[in-house]
């Protein structure tokens, strides 16, 4: 590289005599090219890093949302079949949701590094606190899922005690309702919080997690064999939603939800949201009468959904790295 | 009772970092590791499970008050010292599922170290990116406002260590007034970018650290309008109910036929 003539002792020693001379310098000073300093920190952030931190959480956890979601949703399908009459489906679904309560602690606790830390959930009870509500529902579900399952095992034995139906109807009511809640904290658990990308998506969270959560329940009592008119439909409405949120992310094209459609976690959130959506409806639409094009249809389904769930979290850690998009909606909510 | 603050004033920090380490000193945090980030002076970059007080330097281009810089391209170096705000309405309080968080009887947020089980929800729930989870340990950290010192009556051990004042510790009305009184001094004295960053209009309610700077927050990487998460709380709650309950009429849809 070429010296800059400017660069020179001699320039150096004419500032100076300058200085001393009229007390001031009329020139540009000397920069050396390459010099590390001199560097703005940015006019708008600090040297470009991260204001917030983004999300500590370990892969099991998007699992979590997704094995929650299913478990949650299966009660709710196992209470409607219950009075709707159809003893197999119930007992499968109900299964579901127990083996789901069972994986969901042990993937919280893998998160958290030592068993005994989950206690600590139950210390106390907030209100304000998602995760608390959470803790606590995970709790119930279990509790209630495992005694419906019991009752139901009891019945479909042969054990004709008297109290077993309505103690199965109790245990599949309150199963139902805390797997409500539990299929729906965890996006409420996203909203709320200081990343923009989910706090900014709080009122879509919720139906993109729940839709997620109904469909793959319906698919898993497809793939074990409940190839019913009852969950085509429910697969069917949950794709269709599915398309309808991944074209409306795309369509949107809002700045805060950028890391959804760029980057490796903009293809990921395609990638979930067009085996969820179009994908598994068009497997539906074409091979409605084909039982491989079903199970399919569900197969893609629940990857694209458990797909969505690694994407919405990835897009948090993305969210957060970003100053810009964190000063921009400040600025424009308080002017 | 008395509620603790600190005035962080970036117009007389020095940039020396002996906050940074009296607060590993007293606290026995972890080391960062020897990174060079070309950040200016600045090898830690931001607050977290192991930096409890950060020095930022600021490079900017522009004139620092009413100097005379005598070149064309004015350049100021500022610095800072950054740290846990203490929120009025703390995100990381509300979010913390154990009561692990709690607020002391200073009005400080203090994590109880015993009872955090690293869940890491306050760490997404703090709007100014503070509280962060240590992956040794698996628990989460950041400034304690030195609440052992404090109950011993000492004055927290940045507080003390800042040779120039920079960093002030007392009583969080009289340091608001101390912080208006230092920002009209120094418009008077010809920083008319000076203000003090002490977010009460959001709500966050205003910090327990209040900090005097020049020019606007975000080059600090302060927030410019804070809120504390939980505000959104009913309107996600909402959507969540609203498409509960449309699962529960497509569920009961399907098993009607």
């Amino acid at each position: 590289m070429a010296a800059d003539p400017q660069i020179t002792e001699a320039r150096l020693d004419a500032l100076r005599e300058e200085a001393a001379r009229t007390g001031k310098v009329q020139h540009k000073g000397i920069v050396p090219a390459g010099s590390p300093f001199l560097k703005p920190a940015g006019a708008t952030s600090y040297h470009g890093n991260p204001v917030l931190k983004p999300p500590t959480w370990t892969w099991q956890v998007p699992l979590y949302f997704f094995v929650g979601g299913v478990a949650g949703i299966s009660a709710v399908i196992a209470l409607v079949a219950q009075v709707s009459g159809n003893a197999a489906l119930i007992r499968a679904a109900l299964w579901i949701g127990l083996v789901g309560a069972l994986i969901s602690p042990a993937l919280l606790i893998a998160d958290l590094g030592r068993p005994a830390r989950f206690l600590n959930m139950l210390r106390v009870f907030k209100l304000q606190s998602a995760m608390s509500i959470g803790a606590w529902t995970l709790v119930g579900f279990s509790s209630t899922v495992g005694l419906a399952v019991i009752c139901r095992e009891l019945i479909v034995a042969g054990f004709g005690y008297g109290f077993l139906i309505p103690l199965e109807w109790i245990a599949e009511i309150l199963a139902a309702v805390s797997g409500l809640v539990l299929a729906s904290y965890t996006s409420v658990l996203l909203g709320v919080t200081a990343i923009p990308v989910w706090s900014e998506n709080r009122r879509l969270v919720p139906a993109v997690f729940l839709t997620g959560a109904l469909g793959s329940a319906a698919g898993m009592l497809e793939l074990l064999g409940f190839l019913v008119p009852a969950t085509q439909f429910i697969a069917i409405i949950a794709s269709i939603v599915e398309t309808f949120v991944a074209v409306m992310i795309e369509v949107r094209g809002r700045y805060v939800d950028r890391p959804l459609r760029e980057g490796p976690v903009g293809w990921l959130t395609r990638a979930g949201g067009a085996l969820a959506g179009p994908v598994s409806l068009l497997l539906r639409m074409f091979a409605r009468y084909n039982s491989v094009g079903r199970l399919l249809a569900a197969l893609c389904f629940i990857v694209g959904a458990l797909i969505t769930r690694y994407a919405w979290i990835g897009a948090g850690r993305e969210s957060s790295r970003d100053p810009e998009v964190l000063f921009r909606i400040q600025r424009a909510h308080s002017d | 009772m008395a509620v603790s603050a600190f005035l962080t004033d970036a117009t007389v920090c020095i940039g020396c970092k002996a906050c940074e380490v009296a607060c590993k000193e007293w606290n026995h945090v972890p080391a960062d590791g020897f990174t060079f980030t070309g950040n200016s002076y600045d090898n830690t970059n931001a607050l977290g499970a192991s930096t409890w007080r950060h020095v930022m330097f600021l490079e900017q281009p522009a004139t620092l008050g009413p100097q005379i810089t005598g070149t064309e391209e004015p350049f100021r170096w500022q610095f800072l010292s950054d740290v846990c705000k203490h929120c009025e309405n703390a995100g990381c309080l509300e979010a913390c599922p154990t009561g692990a968080i709690l607020r002391t009887e200073l009005e400080t947020v203090y994590v109880q170290p015993d009872v955090c089980n690293g869940c890491g929800y306050c760490v997404v729930s703090c709007p100014f990116g503070v509280v962060d989870k240590n992956h040794e340990v698996g628990t989460a950290f950041k400034c304690t406002f030195c609440y052992d010192r404090q109950r011993d009556g000492l004055m927290p051990a940045c507080a003390k260590a800042c040779p120039t004042q920079s960093i002030r510790f007392g009583e969080v009305s009289e340091l608001r007034q101390a912080a208006q009184k230092r920002v009209e001094q120094l418009q008077e004295r010809g920083y008319s970018d000076a203000q003090v960053y002490d977010p009460q209009e959001t709500s966050v309610g205003g910090t327990h650290a209040i900090f005097v700077i020049l020019g606007e927050p975000e080059a600090y990487n302060l927030p410019p309008a804070p809120e504390v998460p939980t505000i959104h709380m009913k309107s996600a709650w909402s959507a969540a109910l609203a498409a509960a309950l449309v699962v529960v009429l497509v569920v009961c849809v399907a098993f009607a036929f």
